[in-house]
């Protein structure tokens, strides 16, 4: 939900109830600025000095020099320093395998004058460091060995080549782009940064070939680099410039993916002749599509695939970044001996990118796959596995800004049931509260807040709440009193608590980057603390990047202060990922630690998968907009943030029926399923529309709930293997490189292709159904299509192109309740899809569907099901849980079996005692689909079912 | 079956008993009682979810065909919690087909149906209880205790309905005599009108008769007046020539002459500061000198208006003074002072009405100062007379015509109020006229019926229009529940401001609430005698389909 605004400076409030007199002096302010996002308000490159200075380096001159007498292997790794033969300034050097087939390099300053902020909550723990040894070592160089992948860093000019199997896969500063301004004392603070101009990369062109002997060269100043304004705002700039570059090639890599959050396609783009793609957390009104602006959240994380090969790139850094990413030929970055290592010789295509951060260290994991789910895995062990969210998470939730009081709240939740259409949460935006004092109730609208969510409780559903970061400086309000009075405001430059505008009018935004301030906030979402909740209420942390109407780029000032001195520019990337992660400690400690949290964040950072989900924020009730919701969930996917969504409908403007049909249809294959919508907007619960449409959402939406336990299993891998659940097709078909730019379609999980409908009137869609030899099938007909081919799929209003692969096996509940949380005890149905040699397999999780107790308690089944030689096997696939369920397996249909079977027996396996027996079945020949009648055994137990 | 299911810790074997025993042999034992009526029980045995009306499509004795002839299966496969049939008749008592619904009895309450998806779902959906059967949750029959509350509220409904009812009678004979009234007003004013048309036609005809001579008289009495004030202006222009001349002719030698003309600067017309021979000659009248006669015919008529005397230049600058001869700067004779503003409507009605007399302008000279010189003289006594009679006629004749217009209006309004549906039986025609008014912590919705609805904050600030009547928009079949408001104050951005008024039966005339459930459409509920159109039992049962 965003902001209402238009021009810097102008701030909007959310209005209650019309009449609205207190708008028309907005309206006229904003009425040029009410169409789409004005540019105007967020920088380019250009405006930001940094960017700038670090894009205008050419490469090839490189001062930099690794210093070959300085090698050193320690139990850390390889250190060795690195010389500026500019200004002779000397950088620390450390390399280190961590992990599984990670590395881990950091440049950082000897002896600075000022420290730099390390991100390093972006990791879930300190990696591991691994074994390592010097393979080789001469004049020039040394190599680094650990497992099979290999480090050569090359002393003149400074460059280092990560090989795997003896293949080049990723060099660092090849370009010699690299460029490290250390913390220094302003010559001459009496005479105006502004105006001193001086030549660029003056420095390198002065360097060439001279040797060290020579004086230092004193770096220029040069303007912004002290100071800097952008529209009205002045950054003051104290400590003068501090930014980091460093460039990194792919090497016959024509793909990279990932570096969410941008309204971009899934494979990057060039930006060669354009803007960088930027990572700066920001509130972007009416964002536009296709553009590298920056938005909400980053994840400075990059994905390179090619046939051959899986790497990830991992820039832990939370200042603002830019990236530039061009097209390349290998042979012009690979050098001497490195050129052995590039198969396919110097005409093979690569992919070169430049990363530029305003200040911290230069701290660079990568991740050495080389499959993909090897990458997955190697990030996540980095930062962390996502969260493994209560069942409820993973239904479908209602939201809209505002469900106005608790009789609507009550009409909705009853809209539902009249309607026999399924929901598990009903959300609460601002105007629930009062007057945007979060964690209060408007007793006007909410008067009987626990009331109301006992009643939707009682159906088995949830509630969620907002909870924003900014906070009403209002003394009357408990929040705010504490906030100030113990100090746990961020402060403004000049040392009092920091204000800005946000819904409530003047705020203060608290220090989460304190962690007494992290833990307090935890301790406000005690049941006794805030008032009116209780533990079916969940929460909703948005405006976190933090949005500041009246501030720079709708964002606070960079040198606003933080705890530990540290200033804003220094962390905002990573300072939105704070609020919900001690909302998500909070809802912890509620519980005894005992329940999984359920949060949402618009704001977000590396790591913050450990946490809970995003959603792409104020998208707009456009085809387009429904479009670059699959790209923008990929590239979250791929980038370690698995629970993603885009609200569903758009957030601004009235979609029309098809729209918002098409919209729930796709959505309801996306992990996070949730309708919201502006306040402005028309209401648009299922029921208000035209029969058919409503039809079509309640099928949408059913069709989610019957597949729960399959989206469940893929999340529990997620949680433990770091899998993304929407996956673009190459994860599972990496060597289909026609799948490598596809974005239209994906994976859920490794069994459902989804191709969602999203064009206005479509009366068809493109499907390419990958891999060779593979068999699909449409998951409604059962129709039977060879891999490795596009075909012309026909659709009708609510049909949702969705194909099983052959070869898997999905669990579904086909019965569907009120709410997710209903069908604990319900059957299920097994759907196995034959690949051509009557094979597949599959697997399930279960688990009570809210508490840790699958993790502390092991109370949870993970089972494995494989039919092949016309027998189908339930085994334990982790024999450490153990769960009771009263869940049966109600059916099992197999699709893709070329005759009817004469005779099917259930048996137990091993010691396991069941009594033999005849199953029924139907078979039909037309889509070769056999129906097996009610096996009727616990889903806990081990047993075979053979075809005869 | 039951015996062949596995065990599996215990649990289970003891659970799917019991729900095949339930399923298989629970069919259900229906009592026909109603607690207001003492029958004697009977017990109806069939399927569990299966309604009295679909009963006879269950014999156990005989395989079951799916309702929609999909399929035929062993009558111990209904109710088994597997979905055989594609319609899901199969399993009425089960959660297992999908779209399918289960049938509660309810006894002592309503019947109720619910899909078959809310059983054994852990919630309890039916009073009786019936859903819940799985051993989840236990759930108490409370339809006797539902019943007995519901039947308690209905009967205070039912007084509702019913006194309302009896209200409405009211109002359907109210609004019947109204519009009675109404058509009779109507009928009785489009007669009035025609005798008032012919008294106006009258009355104009004896104006005109009487404004004929007055106005002869009058233009008489003008036209001497005219005579006569032309001679004295003519003899002014003598005095003021002559005057003029004795100042021009500088040596006194009885002729004007042009380097006499030259000395007048008035003269010089490209203002150049010289007066030519030329210039002078042009206003000379194309001779050189001129005497005095020649100069009071032909001179002294050209240049009076530019000629400045001493008297004159001694007042500078001139041109800066509105001359009196000037036409456009003379205050104008028919402005009246402005009158109190109070009156002002007033008089603008009147000068409307009486917009097309052509009465004379014989008050003209009233307000205005004048030199008794310049007055006209009063009108003899026979014009007078003759004023007097037209003046008499124009007031009967205004008269006449006010009373036309007063019936136009009224029969106007009466076209109007006779053509709004005020409902099937005029229910609604004393709500028009009326305004109600409902508080709530910001605002004051206000519902005039027939005409706004509107909105003001309390804590001051203007009113907004939230829609004028529209039309009624209740659904077809009930075309009288609610009523649109539409094009009230537009919205930023957004449409006309519109309300839908949904109406229920109530004893009083009232707004109950008022929302925005969409920006800009309002929503008021308006409770009202009007919608009580039927009566109901002042004891109300339940009834069921047994019965």
């Amino acid at each position: 939900m965003g902001l209402f605004s238009c021009s810097t400076g102008a701030w909007g409030f959310r209005m209650g109830n019309m009449p609205r007199p207190k708008l028309l002096l907005l309206v006229v302010l904003c009425v040029l600025g009410a169409e789409a996002v004005d540019r105007s308000n967020f920088k380019t490159c250009d405006q930001s000095s940094f960017c700038k200075r670090h894009r205008n380096l050419q490469p090839g001159m490189s001062p930099y020099r690794a210093l070959m007498d300085t090698v050193q292997m320690t139990p850390e790794g390889l250190s060795m320093k690195v010389l500026n033969t500019m200004n002779k300034v000397e950088l620390q050097l450390h390399l280190a395998a961590v992990n599984v087939n990670t590395a881990r390099l950091t440049i950082d300053e000897i002896n600075p004058i000022r420290e730099r902020f390390r991100p390093t909550d972006a990791l879930s723990k300190e990696p591991t460091i691994a074994e390592a040894s010097i393979l080789a070592q001469d004049d020039n160089s040394v190599t680094l060995g650990f497992l099979q992948n290999k480090a050569v860093v090359t002393s003149d000019p400074f460059r280092i080549d990560f090989l795997v199997d003896d293949e080049l896969a990723i060099s660092v500063n090849s370009r010699g782009l690299m460029k490290f301004e250390q913390y220094r004392k302003r010559k001459n603070n009496d005479e105006p940064a502004e105006g001193q101009e001086n030549e660029e990369n003056q420095e390198g062109e002065k360097q060439e070939g001279e040797g060290e002997e020579e004086k230092p060269v004193e770096e220029e100043d040069e303007p912004g680099m002290w100071e800097e304004t952008f529209k009205s705002h002045h950054d003051s700039k104290p400590y003068g410039p501090s930014s980091i570059g460093l460039d990194f090639s792919f090497p016959g890599v024509e793909h990279v993916y990932g570096i969410p959050e941008h309204a971009d396609s899934f494979a990057l783009k060039t930006t060669t002749s354009g803007e960088p793609y930027r990572l700066y957390n920001l509130d972007v009104f009416e964002y536009e599509l296709h553009n590298p602006m920056a938005l909400y959240g980053s994840i400075p994380v990059m994905i390179a695939h090619n046939a051959q090969r899986t790497v990830g790139l991992f820039w832990m850094n939370a200042a603002e970044t830019w990236i530039d990413i061009s097209s390349n030929t290998a042979g012009k970055t690979v050098f001497g001996k490195m050129l052995d290592y590039v198969k396919g010789g110097s005409e093979m295509p690569q992919t070169d990118t430049h990363w530029i951060s305003e200040s911290g260290v230069i701290d660079v994991f990568f991740m050495l796959g080389p499959r993909p789910a090897e990458v997955f895995s190697q990030y996540t062990d980095l930062t962390g596995k996502p969260a493994m969210p209560p069942l409820f998470a993973i239904a479908y939730h209602q939201s809209r800004w505002n469900y106005n009081d608790e009789e609507d709240v009550k009409n909705v939740d009853a809209g539902f049931d009249d309607n026999d259409i399924p929901y598990d949460v009903l959300w609460l935006d601002i105007e629930h509260t009062d007057g945007k004092r979060y964690m209060t109730w408007d007793k006007h609208k909410f008067p009987h807040p626990v009331d109301m969510q006992d009643k939707v409780a009682a159906k088995g559903r949830k509630m969620v709440v907002i909870v924003d970061p900014h906070i009403k400086r209002d003394d009357n309000y408990h929040i705010h009193k504490d906030a100030k009075d113990h100090g746990y405001y961020v402060k403004s430059k000049d040392g009092g608590d920091f204000e800005g505008w946000c819904w409530p009018g003047s705020s203060s935004y608290l220090d989460f980057i304190n962690p007494t301030v992290r833990s307090w906030w935890a301790s406000r979402f005690e049941l006794g603390t805030f008032e009116g909740s209780t533990k079916n209420l969940f929460i909703w942390n948005d405006m976190n990047e933090p949005s500041v109407f009246n501030g720079p780029e709708v964002t606070m000032h960079k040198d606003a202060v933080h705890y530990g001195g540290w200033e804003h520019r220094d962390v905002h990337n990573i300072f939105g990922m704070y609020l919900p992660k001690s909302t998500y400690l909070g809802l912890m400690q509620r519980s005894n630690n005992k329940e999984r949290p359920f949060v949402l964040s618009r704001a977000f950072f590396s790591g913050y998968q450990r946490y809970g989900a995003v959603w792409t924020g104020d998208n707009t009730a456009e085809w387009g907009h429904l479009q670059i919701s699959i790209p923008m969930l990929l590239s979250l996917s791929v980038a370690g943030q698995s629970f993603v969504g885009a609200d569903v409908g758009g957030f601004f403007k009235n979609p029309d029926s098809e729209l918002l049909l098409r919209w729930y249809q796709a959505a309801a294959y996306q992990p996070f399923f949730r309708a919201h919508a502006h306040l402005d907007t028309r209401r648009r619960e299922p029921w208000l529309f035209d029969k058919e449409t409503m039809n079509g959402i309640r099928e949408a939406i059913r069709a989610r709930y019957a597949l729960l336990p399959y989206w469940y299993t893929l999340f529990y891998q997620a949680a433990t293997q770091g899998m993304p659940v929407m996956r673009p097709l190459w994860v599972e078909f990496p060597q289909d490189t026609s799948t490598f730019a596809t974005e239209d379609e994906y994976m859920i999980g490794n069994a459902l292709l989804a191709h969602p409908v999203t064009d206005a009137g479509a009366t068809g869609v493109q499907v390419h159904l990958p891999g060779e030899g593979e068999v699909w099938y449409d998951v409604d007909t059962h129709k039977k299509y060879n891999g490795g081919a596009t075909e012309y799929v026909p659709v009708t209003l609510t049909k949702i192109p969705v194909f099983q692969r052959g070869g898997t096996i999905v669990p579904r509940k086909e019965r569907i309740r009120r709410a997710s949380s209903l069908t604990n005890r319900d059957p299920y149905t097994f759907t196995i899809a034959l690949d051509k040699q009557g094979r597949a397999t599959g697997e399930i999780f279960v688990d009570d569907g809210h508490s840790f107790k699958y993790r502390d308690n092991n109370r949870f089944l993970h089972k494995n099901y494989l039919f092949e030689n016309n027998k189908l096997i339930s085994r334990t696939l982790d024999m450490n849980g153990e769960f009771e369920t009263k869940s049966w397996v109600e059916r099992i249909v197999i699709i893709g079996l070329p005759k009817a079977p004469t005779t099917i027996t259930i048996d137990g396996i091993r010691d396991i005692m069941i009594d033999k027996k005849n199953l029924e079945f139907r078979y039909t020949p037309d889509t070769q689909t056999l129906v097996i009648r009610k096996p009727a055994v616990n889903v806990a137990q081990n047993w075979s079912i053979t075809l005869q | 079956m039951a015996e062949t299911m596995p065990c599996v810790r215990g649990i289970l074997c003891n659970f799917r008993s019991f729900l095949y025993r339930e399923m298989f042999l629970g069919l259900l034992v229906l009592h026909i009682v109603s607690p207001f009526y003492n029958t004697a029980a009977v017990e109806i045995l069939r399927p569990r979810g299966v309604s009295l009306l679909h009963k006879p499509f269950y014999d156990e004795s005989k395989p079951f065909t799916c309702l929609d002839g999909s399929a035929t299966i062993p009558f111990d496969q209904v109710n088994d919690d597997y979905c055989d049939c594609k319609d899901g008749t199969d399993e009425p008592g089960t959660a297992a087909c999908p779209n399918m619904m289960y049938y509660c009895s309810n006894k002592g309450f309503t019947p109720k149906t619910i899909p078959s998806s809310r059983v054994n779902d852990g919630i309890c959906d039916c009073c009786d209880g019936t859903d819940e059967y799985s051993g989840l949750i236990l759930c108490q029959d409370k339809c006797r205790e539902m019943g007995a509350v519901e039947l308690e509220q209905r009967k205070k409904q039912a007084e509702v309905i019913n006194k309302g009812f009896q209200m409405r009678q009211t109002l359907v004979a109210d609004g019947k005599q109204t519009r009675q009234d109404r058509e009779a007003k109507l009928n009785a004013l489009k007669e009035e009108k025609q005798v008032v048309e012919t008294k106006k036609q009258k009355a104009q005809a004896a104006k005109e008769a009487a404004e004929a001579p007055e106005k002869e008289a009058v233009d008489k009495h003008k036209q001497a007046w005219d005579e006569v004030k032309a001679a004295r202006e003519l003899e002014r222009q003598k005095e003021a020539g002559t005057a003029a001349f004795s100042e021009l002719d500088l040596d006194g030698d009885g002729l004007v002459k042009l380097e006499e003309f030259q000395t007048h600067l008035e003269f010089d017309d490209d203002v150049d500061g010289e007066v030519t021979e030329d210039e002078a000659k042009t206003h000379l009248g194309d001779v050189t000198e001129v005497d005095l006669d020649r100069f009071l015919t032909e001179t002294w008529p050209e240049i009076k208006d530019l000629y400045q005397g001493e008297k004159d230049k001694a007042k500078e600058p001139p041109a800066a003074e509105p001359t009196k001869g000037d036409p456009d700067l003379a205050p104008s004779e028919e402005t009246p002072p402005p009158p109190p503003a109070e009156e002002e409507e007033e008089r603008e009605e009147e000068e409307e009405e009486e917009h097309d007399d052509d009465e004379p302008d014989i008050d003209v000279d009233k307000d205005e100062p004048k030199t008794d010189e310049d007055e006209m003289p009063d009108y003899d006594e026979e014009t007078k007379q003759l004023i007097s009679a037209a003046d008499q006629a124009r007031a009967e004749y205004t008269e006449a015509n006010k009373k036309v217009s007063d019936i136009d209006a009224q029969i106007r309004q009466l076209e109007k109020q006779l053509g709004t549906d005020f409902g099937a039986e005029a229910e609604y025609s004393s709500l028009d006229g009326q305004c109600f008014e409902l508080e709530t912590k910001e605002y004051k919705y206000k519902l005039c019926p027939f005409d706004k609805c509107s909105q003001s904050p309390k804590h001051g600030g203007s009113e907004t229009t939230l829609g004028r009547w529209e039309s009624w928009a209740g659904p077809e079949d009930n075309k009288y529940s609610a009523m649109k408001y539409t094009k009230g104050q537009n919205c930023w951005n957004g449409p006309d401001r519109s309300t839908e008024v949904r109406m229920t039966c109530g004893i009083e005339n009232k707004l109950l609430s008022a929302s925005e459930p969409n920006r800009c459409e309002y929503v008021f509920e308006f409770e009202t005698p009007a919608m009580c159109s039927k009566e109901v039992p002042n004891n109300p049962e339940f009834s069921h389909e047994e019965l």
